[in-house]
C-alpha cells in the first residue's frame, strides 16, 4: 500500500477484469530481433497495424556481430532475423536504430541513455532484463512474445499486480565493491526464486549513493532472484542523469516532470509484503561457483560442503559442480582463467570500461587470456574514446569490440568454447548460456579486470 | 485454440530443481521467426549430444516414459523471458507443465500458448516422482472446471490456483489479445488523461 510501485502502477490501469488480471497501459515499447517476429507476424495474420508506433522503439542487439557491423553478417540465420526486424520496423512505422545506427546499443543501455526510459512511466520489452530500467524509477518489466503482440495492438498488457517488496542496504560498501557486488550478494541469500512474485523496491543508504550505472546493475540482476521487477525511487541523481538527454523533456516540460517525479516515492506510512534489509558494509567481491547466480560467494570464501546443502537440493547442486570442473568445500582463488568478458546489459556501461581502464592502467594483459571488451552501446563506445580511455586499454595489451549482446548469451560469434572458464560481467552462469560447453563465472568488472591481468580469479584488492 | 477441459496422460518426469529457459531451448535456436519446430531442440543439450546423437540416459529418450505432462522440480522456467522456451514445450506435445514452484514470465508464457502450469506443494511433487519410479505407467488426471490434480496411483488428490478469467480462456480457447482488442475506447479514454512527458 502507498509504496513507490503502486502508485506507478496505479496510475496506470485502464481497468480490472473481474477475478483477473489488469489491463495497463504501457508508455514505451522496446523490441530486440528475437522476441518480436512472432509478434509482428500475429499482427500481419489478424490485419492489425500498430496502435501507437510512437511510444515503440526497436533496435536489433542480440545477434549483431562484434567486429565488422559495417559488413553484412555472415551467419545467414542471424542476418534473417536482423533483416526480419528491418522489415517490421519499416512495415509498422515504429521507432527504428538499426545496426551500425549512432543509437543502436543494447536496449537496456539505449533506453535510459537517450531519456526514453523516464521516472513514473511503464515500460515492457520481450526481454527479462527489462528491470533494469526500473532504476529510473519506472516500472519496467519483461514480457514474453504473445504480450509484444498484445502491446503493439492496444499499447496495453494484461497483468496480475505482483506483490511488493523492499530490500534497504544499510551502511557503505567498502572499497572495490560495486552494484553486481550487491546483487550477487543480494541473490546468494534469497535464492534464483527468493524474489518470484515480487516487484522489488531497493532502497537504503547504500542504495542512494549508487551512480544511475550502478543502480542499473542493480536494477538489471532483480529478475536473477525471480523478480517481476526492480526499482529504484529517482532523486537528484537519476534527475542529473536524465536532465539534457535527447528525449527527456525540456523547458516547461522539464519543470513539470521534475515537480511530478519528486513524488515518486514510497510514502512514510508505505506497506510493503516483504520487507529484507542487508548491511552493505559485510559485501565482499564476489564470484559465483555453480550454474545459477544464486550460486555465488565472496571471492575469498569456499564453495559450500555438500552435507550443507537440503537434501533435496543436493542432486542438482552435484550436477551444477560436477558441469562447472569444481568440487565442493574448495576455493576459486588462484584458478586459472581462459575467457574475460566485460559488456553486456550488466556491466556494459561507461563507469565499467573506467573502472577496468583504471585498473589496468600501466599494467599488462595475461599471456593467454581472450578478453573481450564490448561497450553496451555506441554512445558508450563514444563516451570511451571521449575520455581517453581507448588508449589505456590499448597501451595495457586490450582491444575494444563494437557493441552488442556478444558473448552474454553468445548468439552471434562470441562464443566460450566447452570446458573454457570464463569470468563474465554479464548476467547468467547457466549451463551452455555462454556457448555450448562453456564455464562461467559471474563477477564485477574489478573482478574481470584482475583476471585479464593475471589469468586468474584473485581478489582485485590484493593487486 | 483446443479447449482444454479434463486431462489424463502418463507422465514424464524431470526431477530437476531450477530448470532454467536456457535449458528448455538454448539461445542458438532462437533465431528462428515463426513459432514452429521448436519442440524439435527442447532440452536439446541434456537431449542430443555434440554429433547431435540422443544422449540415452536422458528422459525423453527414454521410451519408458511418454505423455502430454511434464513434471517437474521446483522453480522451473526461471531465467530469460523467451516465449521460444513455451513453444518448445508445447511443441513437444504438452499440454501441462507440474511442478512446486515456477517462474513468473514462464508462467505467462505457458498459458498464453494453452499450456496449463499446475502448482503442486512439495509433498505432493515429491510422492509424483516416486509413484512414476515404481510405476512408469502411472497416470495424472488434471480437472481444471473443478481445479484438481490426482494421483491415480495414490488416488490422492490436489487443488491448483487459477484465476477465473485465465481459466475461462483455456475452457473456451480464447487469448487475450481478442478480449484487449475489444477495449479500444478504454484505452483511449484513457489516454486522454494519462500523465506523459
Amino acid at each position: 500500500m502507498n509504496t513507490l510501485f503502486d502508485k506507478i502502477w496505479d496510475s496506470h490501469v485502464v481497468t480490472k477484469v473481474e477475478d483477473g488480471p489488469t489491463q495497463l497501459y504501457i508508455d514505451r515499447l522496446f523490441c530486440h530481433e528475437v522476441t518480436s517476429p512472432q509478434a509482428f507476424e500475429g499482427l500481419r495474420n489478424r490485419g492489425l497495424q500498430v496502435f501507437r508506433p510512437n511510444q515503440v522503439y526497436c533496435m536489433p542487439d542480440h545477434n549483431i556481430p562484434t567486429m565488422n557491423q559495417e559488413m553484412p553478417i555472415v551467419d545467414p540465420v542471424s542476418k534473417n532475423q536482423v533483416d526480419t526486424l528491418d522489415k517490421n520496423a519499416k512495415d509498422f512505422g515504429v521507432q527504428y536504430f538499426p545496426m551500425g545506427h549512432k543509437k543502436n546499443g543494447i536496449i537496456h543501455v539505449v533506453g535510459p541513455e537517450n531519456g526514453l526510459s523516464l521516472p513514473g512511466m511503464t515500460i515492457v520489452c520481450g526481454d527479462s532484463h527489462t528491470s533494469t530500467h526500473g532504476a529510473m524509477g519506472a516500472v519496467a518489466f519483461g514480457i514474453g512474445t504473445s504480450e509484444v503482440e498484445m502491446v503493439l495492438a492496444t499499447q496495453c498488457i494484461f497483468q496480475a499486480k505482483p506483490k511488493t517488496m523492499r530490500i534497504r542496504f544499510e551502511g557503505r560498501l567498502k572499497a572495490g565493491v560495486s552494484a553486481k557486488d550487491m546483487a550477487l550478494y543480494m541473490i546468494s541469500q534469497l535464492t534464483t526464486g527468493g524474489a518470484t512474485g515480487y516487484f522489488v523496491e531497493y532502497a537504503g543508504e547504500a542504495v542512494r549513493n549508487l551512480s544511475m550505472e550502478g543502480r542499473m546493475t542493480l536494477c538489471n540482476l532483480s529478475i536473477e532472484m525471480g523478480a517481476r521487477g526492480g526499482m529504484i525511487a529517482p532523486d537528484e541523481t537519476t534527475f542529473e542523469y536524465v536532465k539534457d538527454r535527447e528525449y527527456a523533456p525540456k523547458g516547461d516540460d522539464w519543470k513539470k516532470a521534475i515537480e511530478y517525479w519528486k513524488t515518486l516515492k514510497s510514502g512514510d506510512d508505505a506497506v510493503f509484503d516483504k520487507e529484507v534489509l542487508f548491511d552493505a558494509s559485510e559485501i565482499e567481491p564476489m564470484v559465483t561457483y555453480g550454474t545459477n547466480p544464486g550460486m555465488g560467494m565472496g571471492i575469498n570464501s569456499s564453495i559450500p560442503a555438500l552435507n550443507s546443502i537440503e537434501k533435496s537440493s543436493r542432486d542438482s547442486f552435484v550436477k551444477s559442480l560436477n558441469y562447472m570442473g569444481f568440487q565442493s568445500g574448495e576455493k576459486l582463488t588462484g584458478k586459472p582463467v581462459d575467457y574475460v568478458f566485460l559488456g553486456s546489459c550488466t556491466n556494459g556501461r561507461i563507469e565499467d570500461f573506467r573502472d577496468f581502464a583504471h585498473f589496468v592502467k600501466g599494467k599488462k594483459k595475461a599471456d593467454g587470456v581472450i578478453v573481450w571488451l564490448v561497450p553496451g552501446s555506441w554512445a558508450v563506445d563514444k563516451q570511451i574514446k571521449a575520455e581517453g580511455l581507448d588508449k589505456i586499454l590499448t597501451e595495457a595489451g586490450f582491444e575494444l569490440r563494437q557493441p552488442g549482446c556478444s558473448a552474454c548469451l553468445a548468439m552471434n560469434e562470441d562464443k566460450v568454447p566447452a570446458g573454457k572458464y570464463v569470468v563474465s560481467t554479464s548476467n547468467r552462469n547457466f549451463e551452455g548460456r555462454q556457448g555450448p560447453g562453456a564455464r562461467t563465472i559471474l563477477a564485477g568488472s574489478l573482478v574481470a579486470a584482475a583476471a585479464a591481468l593475471t589469468g586468474k580469479i584473485i581478489d582485485p584488492r590484493t593487486l | 485454440m483446443d479447449k482444454f477441459k479434463t486431462l489424463t496422460s502418463t507422465i514424464v518426469p524431470l526431477p530437476i530443481e531450477n530448470v532454467d529457459t536456457d535449458q528448455i531451448i538454448p539461445a542458438r535456436f532462437l533465431k528462428a521467426t515463426s513459432k514452429e519446430g521448436f519442440g524439435d531442440n527442447l532440452f536439446r543439450d541434456w537431449r542430443y549430444d555434440k554429433q547431435g546423437n540422443p544422449i540415452k540416459d536422458f528422459v525423453l529418450n527414454d521410451p519408458t516414459y511418454k505423455g502430454e505432462i511434464l513434471v517437474a522440480g521446483k522453480n522451473f522456467g526461471s531465467g530469460s523471458s523467451r516465449e521460444h522456451a513455451a513453444w518448445a514445450v508445447a511443441g513437444y506435445g504438452f499440454r501441462v507443465v507440474v511442478s512446486s514452484f515456477f517462474a513468473d514470465i514462464f508462467k505467462n508464457n505457458a498459458m498464453n500458448n494453452f499450456v496449463l502450469p499446475v502448482v503442486v506443494s512439495d509433498a505432493f511433487l515429491s510422492e509424483i516422482f516416486s509413484s512414476v519410479k515404481a510405476d512408469p505407467k502411472m497416470t495424472l488426471t488434471i480437472d481444471l472446471e473443478n481445479q484438481t490434480i490426482k494421483n491415480n496411483s495414490t488416488g490422492k488428490s490436489h487443488s491448483f490456483l487459477i484465476n477465473g478469467y485465465k481459466k475461462e480462456c483455456f475452457l473456451e480457447g480464447l487469448d487475450d489479445i481478442d478480449y484487449l482488442l475489444s477495449k479500444k475506447d478504454k484505452i483511449e479514454e484513457y489516454e486522454k488523461k494519462r500523465v506523459a512527458f
